[in-house]
């Protein structure tokens, strides 16, 4: 079985001596481990509560297996930078610094959630951050990371838009138009794909004709790219790295393939994973390319952590994930009053055309 | 017992086994059956005529209505009726007007699984009947019993118009019938659901279940409410609905999807132009709220007409 896939006659490197992480400090390299824990315990313990059927229902996408690919890249996100990704979003929520509890709490469709129980798994954003969001249509959100990254041009900051997408996304048109205004305008947007194998229930070889890879598509329209395998932090960060230094210093997009793998079904709805693939292949990728526990080893074997800190982390990881379960069930639920706040911005700031806003509404 | 998504995969099954012109092409419908499985198994039975399409809704239907022009019969799945704007361009400007423009028709049938299920926010819950409704050239179906879905589904397939066909979600698992009917209602005939003198409610698809469920409890009180359930909101079949207003003397139009120029509002329309005089109060109509579909169950419960609320709105008219 093949895990990982590389550019085509790329050399053998040892990215831990990247620029980007020879300047890592212990500090940071245990935040990394933490971050990945956090996202795997906040959502080992959402698909606990979904399964009991103690939080409401609805779609849960779950992004474990992949952890290492937002925590990787969005470790290098800066002050002008900008994150934009799809429905499997939790993960790149809590890596742009969202709390457990706001992101929780909307899982559990609450008022306290970051979407005030409106939008549930797939609608996380934290515009302070930077994050724009989740996005529920697949592909929906390409042209918006472009227009992110736009805007940055625009104004003259230097900064990119990360725009995060799956392997079955790439073939939405809107996809390829985006790719090609990117170029022609020399925007400053990376293009993340995830490449976890499988749009739901199709594998990739059934969805995409490709030569060698998906991100190679970026040729046709003149765009640097790159494969990068995920599970190893250091790759996901020194290939980024470059990636968002194009960005930055010469206004031109990239497409990053990162190779990584979900174990859950597509939705935790989904249980029937052996339709499509097989209980042996998620073994496989769990036993050697799972990237906490490459992470933790990596860390350990640099004597950066001892295996009592490495449980500690752990711990506190199911701890805060556990309280947070707490708070959105502790917290209240929407009110059935508010159902028409929200809708329009006028009406909400009771602005001059929002105080004639009974006619925004049908009702 | 059939239920309401067996009846579909049932009907697809049939007119894929009486008719070689037909295919299926959709995301995951093959080995996977389908993100409802209503496809569940027809690939294996099928070879070959069961086709797993990537990600590219525009190209989806696009494709279909190629296949169609060139004597094909494409049944489209989309996932969620949601989606079906990602192929937007394609159905209402190529498809809709095919046969306008150049006299050879474009029988495909996109199917939408439409409407609200508790929990599926915003992207995964929408009517679309009224948007494609207002596109000359489509016909658009509201199957709202599994005898329906499945009869319908087959006219639907045989029919040389472009159908949208709108099946409803919460119906899949909800709805069973003893058995597949022999025989079915001509397309574009509205259906009497529930007989009544006090008050017409026009319903289609899954709100027919809430106005049934309503006129029942209004039963109770002493209040006739009669239920016409449209089946097809295009063709929408005006003489049914202004026969039960001849009978009933008020209306009430009630839909899912949002008010905005819908088929509610429509249904009043014709109502209000053509049968003005048969009015012993205004004609109403009531839809889901004018926002986005929220997420928590109990916002959703709100978001739609239920029965209880179609009870306040009855209350309201007859005391007019
Ligand atoms: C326009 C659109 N079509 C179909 C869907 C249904 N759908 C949701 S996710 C998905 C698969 C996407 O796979 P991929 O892009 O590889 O992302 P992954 O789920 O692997 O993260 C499908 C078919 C959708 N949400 N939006
Ligand atoms: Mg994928």
């Amino acid at each position: 079985m093949e895990a990982t896939i590389k550019k085509p006659n790329a050399e053998a490197v040892d990215y831990s001596q990247a620029e980007v992480n020879r300047s890592l400090t212990p500090e940071d390299k245990i935040r990394f481990l933490r971050d990945m824990m956090r996202i795997r315990k906040f959502e080992q313990v959402a698909a606990n509560y979904y399964q009991n059927k103690r939080m409401v229902g609805g779609f849960l996408h779950l992004y474990i297996g992949q952890e290492s690919v937002a925590v990787g890249t969005l470790s290098l996100m800066g002050e002008n930078d900008h994150c934009i990704t799809a429905y499997r979003d939790h993960g790149h929520a809590l890596a742009v610094g969202m709390s457990m509890n706001e992101c929780m709490a909307e899982l559990f469709g609450k008022s306290t959630g970051c979407s005030k129980g409106k939008g549930g798994s797939m609608h996380f954003f934290a515009p302070d951050k930077h994050f724009w969001g989740g996005h529920g249509i697949v592909a929906g959100q390409s042209p918006l990371g472009l227009g992110l990254a736009f805007g940055l041009k625009y104004k003259g900051l230097k900064g990119c838009c990360m725009s995060y997408m799956g392997d079955g996304a790439v073939n939405q048109g809107v996809f390829h138009e985006s790719l090609n205004l990117a170029s022609l305008w020399n925007i400053p947007v990376v293009y993340i794909i995830e490449n976890n194998g499988y749009s739901m229930g199709t594998s990739l070889e059934r969805s995409s004709a490709i030569k060698n890879c998906l991100a190679e598509r970026a040729e046709g329209y003149n765009i640097e790219w790159d494969m990068v395998t995920g599970d190893n932090l250091y790759e996901v960060r020194a290939k980024t790295k470059v990636a968002m230094d194009r960005a930055h210093n010469e206004s031109r997009p990239t497409i990053l393939e990162i190779a990584t793998y979900r174990y859950e079904g597509h939705s935790v709805a989904d249980a029937k994973k052996k339709v499509y693939r097989t209980a042996e292949e998620i073994e496989f990728y769990k036993t050697y390319h799972d990237p906490l526990r490459l992470w933790r080893k990596q860390l350990l074997d640099e004597g950066v952590i001892t295996e009592e800190c490495a449980g500690k982390i752990d711990r506190e990881a199911r701890d805060e994930a556990e309280a947070s379960a707490e708070f959105g069930m502790g917290s209240d639920y929407p009110r059935e009053q508010d159902i028409l706040s929200d809708v329009y911005y006028e009406v909400d700031r009771g602005t001059e055309a929002g105080r004639t806003g009974k006619h925004f509404f049908s009702e | 017992m059939i239920t309401y998504l067996e009846a579909i995969r049932e009907a697809q099954a049939k007119a894929l086994a009486d008719d070689p012109r037909v295919f299926i092409y959709g995301q995951d419908v093959g080995a996977f059956g389908g993100a409802f499985k209503a496809t569940k198994g027809l690939a294996k039975e099928f070879p070959g005529r069961v086709l797993d399409a990537p990600l590219s809704e525009d190209a989806i239907v696009g494709l279909a209505i190629g296949a169609a022009i060139d004597g094909m019969r494409p049944i489209v799945e989309m996932q969620f009726a949601d989606f079906s704007t990602v192929g937007f361009n394609q159905i209402v400007n190529h498809a809709a007007t095919h046969f306008w423009r150049t006299g050879v028709p474009c029988p495909i049938t996109v199917r939408l699984p439409s409407g609200g299920t508790a929990g599926s926010g915003p992207f995964h819950s929408q009517c679309m009947e009224a948007l494609y409704a207002t596109y000359p050239g489509l016909i658009v179906m509201t199957p709202a019993t599994v005898e329906d879905a499945y009869s319908m589904l087959l006219e639907a397939v045989a029919i040389d118009d472009p159908v949208i066909f709108c099946e409803h979600k919460y119906l899949y698992y909800h709805l069973k019938a003893e058995a597949l009917p022999t025989e079915a209602m001509p397309v574009g005939k509205a259906r009497i659901a529930r007989a009544g003198r006090d008050l017409t409610v026009v319903a289609y698809s899954a709100m027919v279940h809430e106005a049934l469920a309503c006129a029942e409890e209004l039963a109770g009180e002493g209040t006739e409410i009669e239920v016409v359930d449209l089946r097809t909101v295009k063709p929408l079949d005006t003489d049914t609905v202004l026969a039960s207003v001849a009978r009933t003397g008020r209306l009430l139009a009630v839909g899912e999807a949002w008010p905005w120029g819908g088929v509610n509002a429509e249904v009043v329309a014709r109502v209000a132009s053509d049968g003005f005089a048969l009015l012993d109060a205004p004609p109403r109509r009531l839809n889901a709220k004018d926002t986005p579909v929220p997420f928590h169950p109990n916002l959703w419960g709100t978001h739609r007409p239920t029965a209880r609320s179609i009870a306040v709105a009855v209350r309201e008219v007859l005391s007019q």
